[in-house]
């Protein structure tokens, strides 16, 4: 389990416009781009230092090379940058003001409480 | 001393400042209310005329990651950068820059610490929609010096409720013994019942108006027992995976007092959310 890292991805992924675009054009290849040259930057230090360590599971993987945030959240992504950055994503193609979110809330529906943990 | 001038606490909703400033034409129906009912709100902040503001929200995965997460921190920087890329993308925030009080930051940092709560701070700090959203409704001028306290409401584990309530009060014990002439206004924002990127969100009201409803009552009549009593982190998963943020409206009831009613009350229901509104005045203030 590397919720950590999935959430890595998310979180800068979400804060970068370039990369929001690459991700959403060709998620498989983002994924395994950022994999091999982002997973182990640390964030918030020295540019030349890097941790040595960290890696997706096949499943975070996975669900992340295909854009599925249902996945996600059941892998126990923090739903809110899993939701910001979807919405950055995929929200321009839904007519409808809130088409896209709405349509997010419907493919969840079968979770109930207790949702999956989200502690990392 | 210094003066606590007027405690205020609110919902922080980002999309109150598209609503509000897209041509009237082009708003939404719900729109007039909100803005009525916030524009009411900002004259209970006007009135009490302060001097400086301590600002209570919580980041939200902007400057503050896993890596390094603070439980509760406070900015001491003369100037704070405010809203972030992804919150012009998705909510049409403006990017805003406040003057800092560091002052009164190192003061509650100095004696926060020998009070018993080990606080983070933050010298150079960019603050987001959690801090601005009240900015934006209540002071939209951004005139006044800030003090912004950052909780953690979001990323677990989490400090239980209560220790935010005692925040609370101990913030506001050290305001009033502030060797200083100033008038502080406390004003701290949160959530109601709120779910985000789960299967309860968006609906046509806040995912919970059971939980909403007994909520505002016990911030409205300063109910701290009854709401310590039945809130726990794991109690607040049920009416939203969000409405952690709850907490920073306890934090609120722990600055305004025990027992304390409300001196102002508001609600407006929103499509996804429920938005509610609180000023005290303490009895010194003078408002």
């Amino acid at each position: 389990m590397s919720r950590y890292l999935v959430n890595k991805f998310l979180f800068t992924v979400d804060r970068d416009p370039e990369w929001v675009e690459r991700y959403r054009e060709d998620p498989r290849g983002f994924v395994a781009w950022w994999e091999a040259e982002k997973a182990n930057s640390l964030l918030n230090c020295h540019s030349g230092e890097a941790s040595t360590w960290l890696a997706f599971e096949d499943e975070e993987r996975e669900a992340l090379a295909t854009h599925d945030y249902v996945r996600l959240f059941e892998l126990g992504a923090h739903p809110f940058l899993t939701l910001t950055l979807f919405i950055a994503m995929f929200e321009r193609d839904y007519d409808e003001p809130l088409g896209f979110q709405k349509e997010y809330a419907r493919r969840l529906a079968h979770f109930s409480l207790p949702y999956p943990d989200i502690a990392t | 001393m210094a003066t606590l001038a007027a405690v205020i606490a609110s919902t922080h909703h980002p999309f109150y400042y598209k609503t509000s400033t897209m041509p009237p034409e082009e708003r939404p129906p719900f729109a007039e209310e909100w803005i009525t009912k916030v524009t009411a709100f900002r004259e209970t902040l006007t009135r009490a005329a302060p001097d400086v503001l301590v600002m209570v929200g919580s980041d939200h995965f902007h400057q503050l990651w896993l890596d390094n997460m603070p439980q509760f921190l406070i900015g001491k920087a003369p100037f704070y950068d405010a809203n972030f890329y992804n919150e012009e993308r998705e909510f049409g925030l403006p990017r805003m820059r406040l003057k800092g009080h560091e002052e009164l930051s190192a003061y509650l940092l100095r004696e926060g610490l020998d009070a018993g709560f080990d606080l983070a701070f933050s010298n150079e700090l960019r603050v987001d929609h959690s801090i601005t959203c009240p900015i934006i409704t209540l002071r939209p001028q951004a005139d006044l010096p800030i003090v912004p306290i950052y909780t953690n409401i979001f990323a677990p584990p989490l400090p239980q409720p209560a220790r935010f309530v005692q925040l609370g009060r101990t913030i506001r014990q050290l305001i009033e013994a502030w060797p200083s002439d100033l008038r502080v206004a406390v004003i701290g924002t949160g959530h109601l019942s709120l779910e985000l990127g789960g299967p309860r969100q968006f609906g046509p009201h806040g995912p919970d108006p059971e939980f909403d409803r007994k909520a505002v009552e016990w911030i409205a009549t300063g109910d701290i027992e009854g709401c310590l009593s039945e809130v726990t982190l794991d109690s607040l998963w049920k009416p939203g995976n969000a409405t952690h943020g709850f907490m920073d409206f306890m934090l609120m009831m722990g600055v305004a007092g025990d027992g304390v009613k409300a001196d102002y009350m508001d609600t407006v229901d929103l499509f996804h959310t429920m938005e509610a509104y609180f000023t005290w005045y303490p009895k010194e203030a003078g408002a």
